[in-house]
């Protein structure tokens, strides 16, 4: 069985070719409109009035279809998350836009982030400038997706396979955390290894569905404090309040 | 051919119950429990195909009328292992449902695979009935109680054989029946008979059993992809399948929504899964407390910040993390209380070293009991009562349990509860946080209808709320705070960065402060709902919030249909979590079933020749009727004893039974039975008895409650021995005046009544969620009295 899913797994992972990149300009483009329409709807929710131009020209640049199955690249520009196998997801491209916003990353930061999927988060952070440290616990995963940010010449992006519940240490401090994989809690550890002033986002939910999204601030006297964002423009009462 | 066959028509029927409730069981742990409803709505779908066919192609059936059972019973053996490992090929993804056009049709496709082995278990029966319609008594008295012993026996058997492996065995049963009807019947060649068996022998020793593949998304799935991972002990009763997961590289670390300020780590912990969903955190434990750290930094452990060494109760133990969390805090005494024997057999045997015998340290008393049943039975007194959180933030957060009954968080539940604490104690409950706040803001009303309704003049006195960046934890005391536990509760949530919901005399800019939201909607809802303006709030609120009570017991439905169009446009906006979709999807269910009953069961009779042939609306509308009423009579029945018998599992099984076995009494009788107007007889007894047990079983079971089991069991069964007598009379009395009149027709209303009782089972599931049950008893008893009209119309 694992066999016939190793096979499956690589054949559906076969991507394509670099040529073919230009095909998919005009969907990306349309992506990002459809993005830019959600979070101006959200704005006053997630509490930043626009995305930055920085999170903008970069997912504007990453080929989203090169980080799905090939079956599914005619929708890797579709605004909806993606199965990417063993039971995990791409996340919803509006998501994306909004955590990597959440993290407020400058050129030059060091990034970590645990879970890296597909590798599609670590490249968008790494199209902004930034030095990204990325773990994966689920090997397959994370040997494929190491080997296509190579491949696509990311060179600003380390990867790792294992627990990422100690972080990084030997990169650590960071100005910024991303835990894009399920977490009972928030790991010690990554509280530890996040600089003073530094962000951390998370989104809570399932794979397909994030409920919210939480952003941890490290105040620069060590402190930490979080804010619940829920990604939707929805008051819970009939006519607000 | 001058006997019915009675041995195979019960050996058949049986085997298409046992498949029913085997199915649940494995679609719980493929996908998730509430496709349930697919199940029983497939089969349904079935019968009435089945019935559909039989009409059509009566004539030519009838002449090979033993053949024709007999390869029924054959396919039937064979269908049911094949339709379902077919159906696990179907990429079909429930989390996807809204996200991706092509999973409505592979849900179809799942539901029609599902739908073939009831379609010859439903040839069968029904032509057995068109057959020999005068004997329709006895036959369907055979019938029903094989379906009886066919549903018990499965759940008994599923204690010693995991659901896998029991496909193999109905495929074997299903074999013997088809051999068994070659005799019957005596259907030729004879060899037939010899052959079947064969290949029962065959198919015991040789066949597999089927493998069984989980959703990829499910927890268990995702948490063997880690790297590390591996299963340690497998366990399986009718009440889940257990896996322990151990990951030495990858530990599990399970501290659900601990402090954003705690420095220690949770020691080395297995995963108990059940069903797949999960984990529960099975911890390591060798006697020092100073690892157990971490369970101080919970909001659940607010209550041991105000209580000095509580006598605790813990309901829904599990494998012992509040156990611990009692012990760490000191605790004189603890309760716990667990349903499933196997997780507490984990703890107490497989896994007692690394528990550092848990369920044995001094103190420490394990019960295998329902919540409820032990809080109505146990005479003890206790300083806090804790309702651990035993379900996962993902099931949870994604309404996966948008259907489903839970008495542990009903105000019955918490009057109980508050009823069992000593002067001064507290009732502690932690749920998931959602956003925006359904679960906390439930419970929080809840809270206040239970001290209302206990006669406590000012709830806000004794209630305190506080939630973290995970989780919220409820207090409701016996007695109003006071200063100092104010104080405490303060400063308990000040230094674990928890916010404060509610407290008595909370000010709002108390609120909101460490995990902030872009409105305080938790304490606004809170204060909201101790205010004269509850009900508007709950009113306007666009989750359904309103408390859950014993007669609607669905905590977890939280899907108003007014806010679904509004939802449903942000779906892609960031929306789509806040869909509960497992309510739209039964309502889908029952649609999709609609539209498959139209195509297969009534277009087929509407555009055939044989339609002029057939009876009239009266006898339609019977047959219709009296399905319809008997699944609701049944299903709501089943809802009022669960309570009382105080097992989930063994309340369906002895309600079912008794159900049946006096339904077919009922039926056998009505056989003999020569009184004309026999039906509106037993209508009226059925519906004065209806009202009379609506009116007195609610006081009847708490006076009787403290009463042994065997005694309630007896109890039971007495008090639903009338009842489905009476019900067992509509059905074969419509079948032997139709027998008289118009033969020919006895398929149709086979077909007819298949898809009133199994659309009924659904029906009667959503009709409860919103009426409540007494209400569909009710209807079930109006229902019937049209029957009765309905009867005088055949002609």
């Amino acid at each position: 069985m694992k066999r016939h899913f190793a096979l499956v797994t690589l054949l559906v992972f076969c991507y394509a070719l670099p040529s073919q990149g230009g095909e998919f300009d005009a969907e990306r483009r349309k992506m990002m409109e459809e993005v830019l329409a959600d979070a101006a709807a959200t704005f006053s929710y997630s509490g930043s009035p626009a995305l930055s131009p920085g999170v903008i020209a970069a997912m504007e640049k990453v080929e989203r279809h090169r980080f799905v199955p090939a079956g599914l690249a005619a929708a890797a520009y579709l605004n909806r998350p993606l199965p990417i196998g063993y039971g995990q997801t791409i996340s919803q491209p509006f998501i994306v836009a909004l955590m990597t916003d959440l993290v407020k990353v400058k050129a030059g930061d060091k990034v970590l982030e645990i879970g890296t999927g597909s590798g599609y988060q670590a490249a968008v952070l790494a199209e902004m400038g930034s030095s990204v440290y990325s773990i994966e616990i689920i090997e397959p995963l994370g040997k494929q997706a190491g080997g296509l940010l190579k491949t696509l010449g990311y060179r600003n992006v380390e990867t790792r396979v294992g627990d990422g519940y100690y972080g990084w240490p030997e990169a650590a401090p960071f100005d910024a955390i991303m835990v894009t994989a399920a977490a009972s809690h928030v790991p010690p550890p990554l509280v530890r290894q996040l600089k003073p002033g530094g962000r951390m986002v998370i989104p809570l939910g399932t794979q397909f569905l994030t409920q919210y999204l939480m952003l941890v601030e490290k105040r620069m006297d060590g402190s930490v404090t979080s804010r619940q964002i829920l990604p939707v423009r929805f008051v819970p009462l009939t006519g607000g309040h | 051919m001058s006997r019915p066959p009675f041995i195979a028509i019960g050996l058949l029927s049986a085997c298409v119950l046992a498949y029913e409730v085997l199915l649940t069981r494995l679609f719980s742990i493929v996908l998730w429990h509430h496709f349930a409803y697919m199940i029983i709505s497939a089969a349904m779908l079935g019968y009435g195909a089945s019935g559909t066919l039989l009409t059509l192609l009566k004539e030519k059936i009838s002449a090979h009328f033993g053949a024709v059972y007999v390869m029924a019973a054959a396919a039937l053996a064979v269908l049911m292992p094949v339709s379902f490992l077919l159906a696990q090929q179907v990429p079909f993804n429930p989390l996807e449902l809204l996200w991706d056009n092509t999973q409505p049709v592979k849900l179809l496709a799942v539901y029609l695979l599902m739908m073939l082995p009831f379609f010859c278990g439903g040839l069968g029966i029904g032509l057995i009935f068109s057959h020999f319609g005068k004997q329709a008594g006895r036959i369907y008295a055979c019938d029903i109680l094989g379906a009886g012993a066919g549903s018990l026996g499965v759940i008994g058997v599923l204690f010693l054989v995991p659901p896998n492996q029991m496909l193999s065995a109905l495929t074997v049963l299903a074999l013997l029946a088809a051999a068994i009807a070659v005799v019957e019947l005596k259907v030729r060649p004879k060899w037939l008979m010899k052959l079947f068996v064969g290949v029962a022998v065959l198919a015991a020793v040789a066949l597999p059993g089927i493998q069984v593949h989980p959703s990829a998304y499910k927890d268990l799935s995702q948490a063997l992809n880690i790297v590390g991972a591996r299963v340690v002990e497998e366990r399986t009763s009718p009440l889940g399948q257990i896996m322990v997961v151990e990951n030495t590289r990858v530990p599990l670390r399970d501290a659900p929504g601990m402090s954003l300020n705690a420095t220690s780590e949770p020691p080395p912990q297995l995963g108990v899964f059940v069903d797949g969903n999960g984990p529960s955190a099975l911890t390591k434990f060798d006697g020092n407390l100073e690892p157990l750290a971490y369970l101080d930094q919970l909001t659940s452990a607010l209550p041991y910040h105000i209580l000095e060494r509580p006598r605790v109760l813990v309901l829904g133990a599990g494998p012992g993390s509040d156990v611990l969390q009692a012990l760490y805090h000191h605790s004189a005494a603890v309760d716990a209380v667990e349903l499933d024997r196997n997780v507490t057999g984990l703890v107490r045997q497989r896994f007692r070293e690394y528990a550092g015998n848990l369920y044995g340290q001094p103190g420490v008393h394990v019960h295998a009991a329902e919540a409820r049943g032990f809080v109505n039975t146990s005479e003890a007194r206790y300083d806090l009562i804790q309702v651990a959180l035993l379900d996962s933030f993902g099931t949870a957060s994604a309404g996966l349990y948008g259907l489903s009954e839970n008495y542990l968080y009903t105000v019955e539940a918490l009057q109980a509860y508050l009823s069992r604490l000593t002067p001064g104690g507290m009732l502690a409950v932690t749920r998931w946080l959602t956003l925006p706040p359904r679960d906390a803001l439930k419970l929080f009303a809840t809270a206040v209808s239970a001290l209302e309704r206990s006669g406590v003049t000012n709830p806000a006195a004794r209630l305190a709320m506080i939630r973290g960046w995970k989780t919220v934890t409820l207090l409701v005391k016996n007695s109003d705070f006071t200063a100092s536990e104010i104080a405490a509760i303060k400063e308990f949530s000040r230094a674990r960065s928890f916010d404060l919901v509610w407290y008595p005399g909370m000010r709002a800019d108390e609120a909101n402060r460490f995990n902030i939201l872009s409105q305080p909607y938790f304490f606004e809802g809170a204060a909201a709902l101790l205010s004269p303006q509850r009900q508007d709030f709950i009113d306007q609120y666009k989750f359904y919030i309103e408390p859950a009570t014993d007669d609607r017991p669905h905590f977890f439905r939280f899907f108003k249909w007014n806010a679904a169009a509004e939802i449903f446009a942000l779906r892609e906006q960031g929306g789509m979590p806040l869909l509960d979709w497992s309510y739209p999807l039964l309502a889908a269910t029952l649609l999709q079933a609609f539209a498959a009953s139209i195509l297969l069961i009534l277009a087929p009779l509407a555009l055939s020749r044989c339609r002029r042939s057939l009876p009239g609306a009266p006898v339609a509308l019977y047959f219709l009727a009296i399905g319809f009423a008997f699944m609701f009579m049944e299903i709501a029945f089943i809802q009022k004893f669960v309570l009382f018998l105080a097992h989930p599992l063994y309340a369906v099984a002895v309600v079912l039974c008794a159900f049946l076995a006096f339904a077919a009494a009922g039926s056998w009788l009505a056989g003999r039975w020569q009184a004309a107007n026999k039906v509106t007889l037993a209508v009226i007894a059925l519906g004065a008895i209806s009202l009379f047990y609506l009116a007195i079983l609610p006081g009847l079971f708490q006076a009787l409650i403290h009463l042994p089991d065997a005694a309630k069991i007896v109890i039971s069964v007495a008090l639903i021995a009338p009842l489905a007598m009476c019900m067992g009379v509509p059905f074969p009395t419509g079948m032997m005046r139709l027998a008289g009149t118009a033969e020919e027709a006895i398929p149709w209303a086979w077909a007819i009544n298949g898809f009133a009782s199994v659309v009924g089972a659904v029906l009667a599931t959503l009709l409860a969620i919103h009426l409540g049950f007494a209400a569909v008893i009710l209807l079930a008893v109006l229902i019937y009295a049209v029957a009765c009209v309905a009867l005088r119309g055949f002609a």
